[in-house]
């Protein structure tokens, strides 16, 4: 065979499919977009209807996005958005969510302890631990800069 | 048996007597629409999980066949299966309950021709009279367990493929009447570097190309058709270039089951098809009848593997690819 590993990569990226970066971007722009939009529709009305205070209010909205995004991943509707919507499904809160929800439910059937209980955070489990870190790291700074 | 390279020539007859066929719902509204025995309304088959569904459609395939034929166990001398899943889960759990003799294998998505060339040298090695193969895959347990989880919402690789719900039994005889595995060629293991788990098809087309071109310089048949086992469209092209480059173009009378069993324009499986169920339910349903009806008398049949595991993946190794050929003629 007059292919070896150098060589083969020029073939395989001729032949392989590009993604469509630009319909991708925009499509994330409109999904990502619209679930912001939702979320700043219920924040508005947690203060403006029920008078909630901002600092309130917030961490309310975000209760109410995540618990919209367990209902629809538990529909079956989620997976169905995000083959549409890509980054823009993912990177709201209502992806993070979707990525508790969805190991949740697909490991349940090995049980409640060594199925869904292991696995709930396999993908989620890198965010959190980053997250946590990140939040170490600026407060330790916030602290030494005060 | 002879040998002619490293091509086993079956020497007495190893009859293909006859196929039973479970496809999933995608797969039964594909192009073969029609032509599975059975096809499946739902992923899991009134089973709690999906690797039970798997196993049952095993486990049904051969009973099937089986009572399709009038066999009883008592003439099968073997039953070779393997799956997709760790521990070929599977094809032991509905070998559990099938009380055959049984040999299970693991080649990935080559699964099909391997145990068909294994039971075709056992034949022709006076071994054994009746032999079943079977093998099967499922879109929901080879996801879980090789990708993420079902319900994640993201986006699939315009190179990714899809696994076929599916599995095929296949009843090879040393009497009777059918067309014949003539020739076997199994392969090497094969690996250019493709690290992208989500291009089986570029991973694998080398391997195919090396058995194909060894298989058809140690035979020198001229083949009707020659069909692989589920490279789809990115490796069914790498192939395609490969032999035009030998100047030995294949393209006229060369397809892929990848990109048989479904529409790849319409069916939203991207690259194609995959899986141990893919080249078993097409050569079932739709090359094995070719043969029967004389459609074509000389066909080249090689299902191709991804030997990939996502461990390795996630340790930076690169994914082996293989492929195995038999030679069948009517």
């Amino acid at each position: 065979m007059k292919y070896n590993k150098n060589n083969y990569k020029k073939v395989v990226d001729e032949f392989t499919p590009k993604n469509k970066i630009l319909k991708n971007c925009l499509m994330a722009f409109i999904f990502g977009g619209t679930i912001c939009l939702i979320g700043e529709i219920i924040n508005d009305s947690f203060v403006g209807w029920l008078g909630i205070s901002d600092d309130e209010a917030s961490p309310m909205t975000s209760v109410v996005l995540v618990g919209l995004s367990a209902v629809l991943t538990g529909l079956g509707w989620y997976d169905k958005l995000g083959k549409i919507g890509g980054a823009g499904m993912v990177v709201p809160i209502t992806g993070f969510a979707n990525s508790v929800v969805s190991p949740a439910l697909e490991y349940k059937r090995e049980g409640f302890i060594l199925g869904t209980a292991a696995n709930i955070f396999k993908l989620a489990g890198p965010v959190l631990l980053f997250g946590y870190f990140s939040s170490f790291i600026v407060g330790l700074l916030s602290m030494l800069f005060k | 048996m002879k040998k002619t390279g490293k091509t086993f020539i079956i020497k007495d007859d190893v009859i293909i007597r006859d196929t039973y066929t479970i496809a999933g719902s995608k797969e039964g509204q594909g192009p073969l629409k029609g032509r599975f025995d059975m096809v499946l309304d739902d992923d899991l088959w009134e089973e709690d999980t999906w690797e039970k569904c798997e196993l049952k459609m095993q486990k049904t395939a051969v009973e099937n066949l089986k009572n399709k034929n009038s066999l009883i166990n008592e003439n099968i001398d073997l039953l070779i299966s393997g799956d997709l899943l760790n521990q070929i889960t599977s094809s032991s759990f509905a070998a559990r309950e099938l009380e055959l003799p049984y040999i299970g294998v693991y080649g990935a998505c080559s699964t099909m021709t391997l145990t068909m060339g294994l039971g075709a040298l056992i034949i022709d090695g006076g071994f054994a009279e009746n032999v079943i193969c079977v093998t099967s895959s499922h879109f929901c347990s080879a996801e879980r367990q090789y990708r993420l989880p079902l319900e994640m919402g993201g986006q699939r690789h315009m190179s990714a493929q899809w696994t076929v719900t599916g599995s095929a039994a296949v009843w090879l005889s040393n009497s009777g009447k059918g067309p014949k595995i003539k020739h076997v060629t199994f392969g090497k293991i094969v690996d250019l570097g493709v690290k992208d788990a989500n291009n089986m098809g570029a991973a694998m087309a080398p391997a195919a190309y090396d058995s194909l071109s060894r298989h058809l310089q140690d035979t020198g048949i001229d083949y009707d058709l020659i069909v692989t086992g589920d490279l789809g469209k990115v490796g069914k092209s790498i192939v395609n270039k490969m032999f035009d480059e030998d100047n030995k173009s294949i393209e006229s009378k060369y397809d892929d089951c990848g990109t048989i069993i479904f529409d790849v324009n319409k069916q939203d499986v991207h690259a194609g098809g995959s899986g141990c169920g893919c080249s078993a339910t097409v050569f079932g349903s739709f090359l094995y009848k070719k043969l029967l009806n004389n459609e074509i008398k000389k066909l080249l049949f090689t299902s191709t593997g991804a030997l990939h595991s996502p461990t390795a993946t996630l340790q930076g190794e690169s994914i082996p690819g293989i492929a195995h050929c038999l030679g069948i003629e009517v």
